[in-house]
């Protein structure tokens, strides 16, 4: 994806004074590309394990995982979640799958 | 408060190795680097049960001297010195540390220092306690206050 075309996506969505979706319901595999992108992140098939997982729980429980959940159930560890999502990654992952800022202590 | 980087940073200074002072530095630490922000942790006088392979798997909770033992009951302290008190309320708390998907303090302890977390004994309190690098979780290391200290420069210093 160019970076124009990226900016142009991210112009018609909505965010929070924090920088996540004002909308989770709104989130398209697009805008989480071009998200990932605005905060320098290139995406890997390892990074969608992580997103798409955070997405299912989403849909099924209203609310994103714990990190603590997300290095539990799938097979991406503490160490590699860190080094996918540089800067936190509680905070950077949420954003790129378009979820609320995580409240969770863990 | 920002380190080198542009980052802000916590040191955290842990000098209590009972159970539930054992669990508030890891879980600020753990917090600190969910959100992006460095921290080191350093480890003195009882603290360093924590981080001690023989001890960190087995902290106890004390009842006597400890006014606060809600939510789940309290024991008032001449109740607290009756053998089995500790054991129980240490049996408790751990319960409930596993019901907030809290992981046990080894555990907890490795998950922090995967997060990028430095982990550090106090030289002094190993000496006084005869312990040596190797009585210290793999990836721990030993340092003086000072240099600690130092280490902390331009961070937010934490003493629990």
């Amino acid at each position: 994806m160019t970076i124009e075309a990226t900016s142009n996506i991210l112009e018609t969505v909505q965010f929070d004074g924090d920088g996540y979706m004002a909308d989770p319901h709104a989130w398209t595999p697009e805008i989480g590309e071009a998200i990932a992108q605005s905060l320098n992140i290139e995406l890997t098939d390892r990074h969608w394990v992580v997103i798409n997982f955070a997405r299912q729980e989403f849909d099924a429980n209203g609310e994103a995982p714990t990190l603590r959940r997300i290095t539990k159930t799938t097979d991406v560890n503490t160490k590699e979640l860190y080094a996918l999502f540089p800067g936190g990654p509680a905070k950077t992952a949420a954003k790129i799958s378009g979820l609320e800022k995580p409240t969770g202590c863990i | 408060m920002e380190n080198g980087n542009g980052n802000r940073k916590l040191s955290i200074i842990s000098s209590k190795g009972s159970l539930d002072m054992a669990m508030p530095p890891l879980i600020l630490a753990n917090a600190a680097r969910m959100s992006g922000i460095d921290c080191d942790l350093f480890f003195t006088f009882w603290g360093l049960d924590i981080i001690t392979k023989k001890k960190m798997g087995g902290l106890n909770v004390s009842t006597v001297g400890n006014p606060n033992m809600h939510p789940w009951f309290h024991i008032p302290t001449i109740m607290g010195v009756i053998p089995g008190m500790s054991a129980a309320a240490t049996w408790m708390m751990n319960r409930e540390i596993e019901k907030l998907d809290f992981p046990p303090v080894p555990e907890f302890l490795e998950m922090v220092m995967d997060a990028g977390s430095c982990v550090y004994g106090c030289k002094m309190s190993m000496d006084m306690m005869k312990l040596t690098k190797d009585d210290l979780v793999e990836g721990a290391e030993v340092l003086g206050a000072m240099e600690f200290l130092e280490l902390s420069e331009n961070a937010q210093v934490l003493f629990v």
